[in-house]
């Protein structure tokens, strides 16, 4: 694989660019692999990317129905942070803040990750107080957080709403300094041109149509492209969990909800951090490109369809507005929508299942970017050990079963409940 | 925009509703033994597939009635709407 660098590209430009080698390639599938990971978004990717890297797993095939990056990794808001409370999910997503410092260097692809800082705004003393509970919290699992007060958060928002006569005064905010954003589809092409260079083979416009289940153990996937025959098989398929589960005679505590996001169009740089909106659901940011980046609720209804309705997207910019009345100026220049996996509880789950050789990993709700690095990481130690890593063993699909709920903000389906 | 059509005031539009998940869901029967399994299926295990879903909607900004909706969660075409306590015909 060539190398990229400051002397591969002035080597490049002095022949036009016409001779970089293929990110990677278009093979056709083989007869037969050792791990065959369903779904190339960056979940995917990066469990491919980690099978072969930290567990010397190479035959491996990567299937993708469309093409590797068109899912959420290519339409979700950027956000990295690991500003959680309970231990299962801080600690798994601290450990992905460091897959996250070092991966521009190790997959020799720019990410372009910038810790740019997180902001949570708090409009109530209780929630000041809640806050304070949470930093606490995450400084104890060794996260960095800051209480910010009133004053503290005009000077790093000024353009933010500090009116006296507003519904809801911000009281302060909880600020992670390492928290940021990064570029989500270099995050894909960089694990997909690693994995690809490490012998697996990336293969795109490909549907699964069956599993070949005997005996509670899978031996094999159909597919538009012929029959694989495997041994081991991991679902990365957020939004079409179900749809796989349902071949496979299982249902899971998911459901398939649409979640949209917008941008306006490009301004001079006014927000260089991620803030979110206290007293609802709606978060910004600003692109390189100046965009402002913004999203918020599900649409509310299970929902397959990739787009979203007027009525949800107007909800979320109320809210935006409400909090930088700027925001009102601007032009919107995009809206966009992904289908989630919305779990019961609002985590997560990476497992094994009653399948031999199965392996399960989906519900990320909200929040699948930012694990894109550690849930491939513990993935792939699941799948190449048959084992749950500690990492995620709160990521259980048993828990459902046992009461063990995960229920960090208890954000599932019903988005009422908040 | 999705407008549904409520079986006690008409056509409104989704504003007036609040969505409540699957209609199809059953809660096992209290006066026999019940399995962690049984539970475990009611409360959180859904099938959620693509296509025609039966669900539960309440007319929240209306006559707040539950009603049962018919809807294609791909194309959100609605094929038919009954009231709560209406049963669905297979």
């Amino acid at each position: 694989m060539q190398k990229y660098s400051i002397f591969s590209l002035v080597k490049n430009a002095l022949s036009n660019h016409e001779n970089w080698d293929l990110a990677w390639k278009d093979p056709t599938p083989k007869k037969e692999y050792d791990v065959v990971i369903i779904g190339g978004g960056g979940h995917g990717l990066a469990t491919a990317y980690y099978l072969a890297k930290e567990h010397k797993i190479t035959n491996v095939a990567i299937i993708e129905k469309g093409w590797i990056g068109g899912g959420n990794v290519g339409r979700n808001t950027t956000i990295i942070r690991s500003n959680y409370m309970h231990d299962d999910n801080a600690l798994f997503s601290e450990f992905g803040m460091d897959l996250w410092r070092r991966m521009s260097q190790d997959l020799n692809y720019n990410v372009m990750f910038s810790p740019r800082g997180i902001i949570n705004l708090a409009h109530s003393d209780a929630q000041m107080n809640m806050y304070a509970r949470r930093g606490n919290s995450m400084r104890l699992n060794g996260i960095d957080a800051v209480l910010l007060n009133r004053e503290q958060v005009r000077e790093i928002i000024p353009m933010a709403d500090f009116s006296e006569n507003v519904r809801f005064p911000i009281f302060g905010g909880l600020m992670q300094p390492s928290a940021g954003t990064a570029r989500h589809d270099a995050v894909a092409w960089g694990y997909a041109r690693q994995a690809d260079s490490m012998g697996v083979d990336i293969i795109q416009n490909c549907e699964v149509t069956g599993f070949d289940v005997s005996a509670g153990r899978i031996n094999g996937v159909r597919t538009s492209r012929g029959d694989i025959k495997v041994k081991k098989i991991g679902l990365c398929v957020a939004g079409s969990t179900n749809i796989l589960a349902e071949k496979l005679n299982m249902t899971l505590p998911i459901e398939t909800h649409l979640l949209q996001a917008c941008v306006s169009e490009p301004v001079k740089p006014v927000l260089d951090g991620v803030v979110t909106f206290g007293a609802g659901h709606f978060y910004i940011s600003q692109s390189d490109k100046g965009e402002m980046v913004m999203g918020g609720d599900l649409d509310g209804y299970n929902s397959y369809a990739q787009r979203g309705n007027l009525p949800t997207l107007q909800h979320v910019l109320t809210e935006g507005i409400a909090m930088m009345p700027f925001l009102s100026k601007l032009k919107m220049l995009r809206t966009w929508g992904g289908i989630m996996d919305m779990s019961m509880d609002g985590s997560p789950i990476i497992d094994k299942t009653h399948i031999e050789g199965l392996y399960l990993n989906c519900g990320w709700c909200y929040g699948g970017f930012k694990a894109t690095p550690a849930s491939g990481w513990t993935f792939a130690h699941t799948i190449a050990q048959d084992k749950v890593h500690k990492l995620n063993s709160g990521y259980s699909l048993e828990r459902f079963n046992t009461g063990h709920l995960l229920d960090e903000k208890g954000l599932g389906t019903k988005t009422w409940i908040s | 925009m999705l407008y549904i059509f409520c079986p006690h005031c008409g056509m409104r539009s989704q504003n007036e509703f609040s969505y409540g998940g699957d209609a199809t869901v059953k809660r096992p029967e209290l006066n026999k033994e019940v399995s962690d399994k049984d539970w475990d299926n009611f409360v959180y295990n859904r099938k959620s597939l693509r296509g025609k879903h039966w669900e539960l909607w309440q007319h929240i900004s209306g006559c707040r009635q539950w009603i049962k909706v018919e809807r294609d969660t791909a194309t959100h075409e609605i094929f038919n709407t009954l009231k709560a306590d209406e049963e669905i015909s297979k």
